[in-house]
């Protein structure tokens, strides 16, 4: 190329320099350019990655192996002075009944110890159904029932391809004797995978077959309840007061400080609180989702106000003016025309504080939330654990049917925290507003 | 309790409607007299009517259960006082065993005996505490009832209460800090009563199993923090470089290349990342990620723990990504307009744009967000609790299990535990560098960004 009007530079022509380093920059770019499109596929992959071993180990979940069996309802066993007395129900031998049910198909087994390990094929769970069943009805005594019991949970895995019959007999948990059993059920149609429901009616349990969420989701759904009452008044209220009344001075500036600080305070740290003030100087009960409910609301409030206060600034000053114009006092103002307009977006805040307060698991673990319960909470000062929680303490358990169980109430956490974001990103396209 | 409240509630409903009708009836139906409205003349027979006994009702719940502790510690036989303050928690204990009627084999006389002090106590209280629930309300009621006249300034007086409210919840995040100050320095303080606090911040061994008995053998207790300290900032180090440049990377990606409609798409996606709960991550990281690293090194030949740093950090990466990203993309979209078209001007390319004129100019704020990221780091907590390990190894090595000061503060307090100790008190001691920590980072952190931003505002 002729360029021979410009100065040259050290024998080179400067448009040759910069053509020579054209392709050289041009790769630059292109390679800039795909890092930024790997770091995002990366993001994505992790992702995607998460998503899958979740709901991968999760969906067999919902199923659940069960047993169908013909349970005669012994009254010389329940009852044998035939009273029908509740408490009589209550201690009868049960485990007898389902027992004999079990070997009522395969009555060639005699010895002691096949037996054993005959019954070992049937979760410890049924007993307390049945007993359930016959304490809600006490005429059934005397019939009998046919009804699918809950599996144990090494039938369970054996069914659901996680225990290698191919393996050697003294490293399986199951035994050559037991798979015989398995498949002569089976092939009677007397074993079967069946849907799960007891995973979504029962509390916690030992046993993985009869182990379910109820209880923590509703210790979840009490915590909440508090941190809800308690977190949006007090966050509303706190940010009503900075935006629209506190006077520019030394005392708003730290409350201001504070706040922000406060959001980024680790959650653990919450919880070193709600054991010492909570638990340990006011004496409020361990493990109950009122203390939960508190140690979240101080937890969540930061957020809350943050956004409330957005929210508020959002709110042109037209408005405030135009009503003080007409001779409202500043309450009246905030409370009649300022908070209306602002609600939505508040509500948008407080979602998403709830949201993240119902994911959180560390200060719970704090106050005693992570004790094993049973029985299903009855208010906000039972002993309670939540859904978190209960992730955490599954994971920790060696058997290999909670894996399964762990996902399970993964997804279903992660299926509320869904349903909540889309609450408010709907709320947020419904009342958006621009001025 | 709840019925208290409700009482509570129906109480000042019904005063609202006395203090309207009075004010009502002062005027004579001529409501241009009064200087309020009849509606906040209720409200405020209705506040009088219900705040005094709500305040009275909190502060009674809250210190009814300790100073009946007291009364029934202080009337309990010498003996067992003198025997200190361990057992005395003990007696306690059964005592409010029998009281809720589960009692564990035969308790003696004593406690038993104790035990109906107590319910006597918790009796009268609940018999003061209804009356006063009854009464109270009445009274203030018929105090603010008085005061209603065509002239009162209700509105005012009312406004007044409310603005106090509203104060009063502002200084709620003031008193949680100064509440978790107190309560993690307070117990830290007692910690190093019996373990010096140079021990705790520089030994090197960390054991924290103390001797149930004096003369026990391997079990001294050794709270030397270092290990944990070096562990938290190995698996923040690997959380870092996980997501720094991923997270960056994004950013710059989403805000200077990609179009609209893949902004649109992919910000979201990998916003999600940022609320999946810690229990997840956790989760993931114990699940999938930890047997995989292990097996790849298995593969490579290398000697890999099955709670290596590695997962955990990976993990706590991923989990970081969005945080790095998005507070990069607003530094980086907060870089004026003119310097892009300034260096484009000249001849630059989007990447030489990118690198020698927008990362400089949103560097303070990009090392904000990262000093925030790492403060969030340091702080995780299940992640590292499900996949990091407890031992307390000193390494460098990220196929080693380490663990950190998270999960310490976790594995010291839950279950049971006596509150005396200096093991759990470690906790505490924990919590407080854990505390100072992040609330130092930040403080830093909050205070570039803040002045960078202001620097193109």
């Amino acid at each position: 190329m002729e360029t021979g009007t410009f100065p040259t530079q050290g024998g080179r022509k400067p448009l040759g320099i910069i053509q020579a380093g054209l392709a050289k920059r041009k790769a630059a770019e292109t390679r800039f350019k795909t890092y930024g499109i790997v770091a995002i596929a990366a993001g994505l992959v992790f992702l995607a990655i998460l998503f899958i071993s979740i709901v991968g180990n999760a969906y067999t979940a919902f199923q659940q192996t069960q047993v169908k069996l013909d349970l005669y309802l012994d009254p010389d066993v329940i009852d044998p002075e035939g009273t029908r007395d509740l408490d009589v129900l209550s201690g009868a031998n049960y485990a007898a009944i389902v027992r004999s049910g079990l070997q009522d198909q395969f009555p060639d087994v005699e010895s002691r110890r096949d037996r054993r390990a005959l019954n070992a094929l049937v979760g410890r769970g049924a007993t307390y159904d049945l007993r359930a069943t016959v304490m809600a009805v006490p005429d059934l005594v005397g019939e009998t029932l046919t009804v699918w019991v809950p599996a144990d949970d090494d039938v369970d895995m054996l069914l659901k391809g996680n225990i290698d019959r191919e393996a050697a007999e003294e490293g399986r948990r199951l035994s050559d004797q037991q798979l015989a059993w398995i498949d002569q059920l089976e092939s009677r149609g007397r074993l079967a995978k069946r849907f799960n429901a007891d995973f979504f009616t029962k509390g916690d349990s030992r046993e993985p077959e009869s182990a379910g969420i109820r209880g923590a989701v509703v210790g979840s759904f009490y915590t909440m309840l508090v941190t809800l009452l308690l977190s949006f008044p007090l966050g509303v209220a706190a940010a009503v007061y900075l935006e629209e009344f506190a006077p520019q001075n030394r005392f708003t500036d730290i409350i201001e400080v504070n706040i922000n600080n406060l959001a980024a305070v680790p959650s653990i740290v919450f919880g070193l609180l709600g054991l010492a003030v909570f638990i340990n100087f006011f004496g409020l009960p361990r493990s109950v989702p009122l203390v939960g409910g508190l140690v979240l609301t101080l937890m969540t409030l930061p957020t809350i106000i943050i956004a409330s206060r957005a929210t508020l600034k959002a709110v042109p000053p037209s408005i405030r003016e135009a009503a003080l114009g007409v001779g409202a006092s500043q309450l009246q103002t905030v409370v009649l025309h300022v908070l209306p307009l602002a609600m939505p977006g508040m509500l948008t805040g407080a979602i998403i504080g709830m949201a993240r307060a119902l994911g959180e698991t560390a200060p719970l673990l704090m106050i005693g939330m992570v004790a094993f319960i049973v029985d299903i909470p009855q208010g906000i000062l039972d002993p309670a654990t939540a859904l978190p929680v209960q992730i955490f303490l599954w994971a920790d358990s060696p058997e290999r049917a909670f894996v399964e169980r762990t996902s399970a109430a993964t997804l279903v956490l992660l299926f509320f925290l869904i349903v909540m974001n889309a609450l408010a990103v709907v709320l947020r396209k419904r009342f958006e507003r621009r001025w | 309790m709840l019925s208290l409240v409700l009482v509570l509630l129906l109480f000042s409903s019904i005063a609202y409607y006395v203090g309207r009708r009075r004010a009502f009836s002062a005027a004579g139906g001529q409501i241009r007299q009064l200087h309020s409205l009849p509606g906040y003349n209720g409200l405020y027979v209705a506040l009088w009517c219900g705040l005094p006994a709500l305040l009275v009702l909190l502060a009674w719940l809250s210190l009814e259960g300790a100073i009946i502790d007291n009364l029934v510690v202080a009337a309990l036989p010498r003996d067992i006082i003198e025997q200190g303050a361990e057992r005395v928690t003990l007696v306690l204990n059964e005592i409010q065993n029998v009281v809720s009627g589960t009692i564990y084999g035969e308790p003696d006389a004593t406690v038993l005996a104790a035990a109906e002090h107590y319910r006597q106590l918790k009796s009268i209280s609940h018999g003061a505490l209804i009356g006063l629930t009854l009464v109270l309300p009445l009274a203030a009621g018929a105090y603010a009832l008085r005061k209603i006249n065509p002239r009162f300034e209700a509105r005012n007086a009312v406004e007044g209460v409310i603005t106090g409210l509203l104060l009063t919840s502002s200084t709620i995040a003031v008193l949680t800090t100064v509440g978790i100050v107190l309560s993690v320095l307070f117990e830290s303080l007692r910690f190093f009563q019996s373990v010096p606090i140079t021990e705790f911040l520089f030994g090197l061994e960390w054991s924290p199993q103390t001797a149930i008995r004096e003369d026990q053998v391997g079990s001294s207790g050794a709270f030397g923090a270092v290990p944990l300290f070096a562990g938290t900032m190995l698996i923040a180090l690997i959380a870092m470089l996980v997501a720094v440049p991923i997270g960056l990377m994004s950013a710059i990606y989403l805000s200077e290349y990609a179009n609209v409609r893949f902004r649109a798409v992919a910000k979201p996606l990998l916003e999600i990342l940022a609320g999946v709960p810690t229990v997840v991550y956790g989760f993931f990281a114990a699940l999938t990620v930890a047997p995989f690293i292990r097996d790849a090194g298995g593969l490579l030949g290398l000697d890999v723990a099955s709670e290596s740093a590695l997962a955990a950090g990976l993990v706590m990466g991923i989990m970081i990504i969005p945080f790095v990203s998005s507070l990069s993309d607003d530094v980086i979209n907060a870089v004026p307009q003119a310097m892009r078209d300034g260096s484009y001007g000249i001849g630059a390319t989007r990447s030489e744009t990118i690198k020698r004129v927008i990362i400089p100019a949103a560097l303070p704020g990009i090392v904000g967000g990262i000093l925030l990221a790492v403060s969030r780091a340091i702080g995780e907590t299940m992640i590292v609790v499900m996949a990091a390990g407890l031992a307390a190894n000193l390494t460098a090595n990220p196929l080693e299990a380490v663990t950190t000061v998270t999960v310490q503060i976790v594995t010291l307090l839950v279950g049971d535990q006596e509150f005396d100790s200096p093991k759990t008190l470690a906790a505490f001691a924990l919590g407080l560098v854990l505390f100072v920590v992040t609330l130092f980072l930040n403080v830093i952190a909050l205070y570039i960004v803040r002045k960078y931003r202001e620097q193109y505002e």
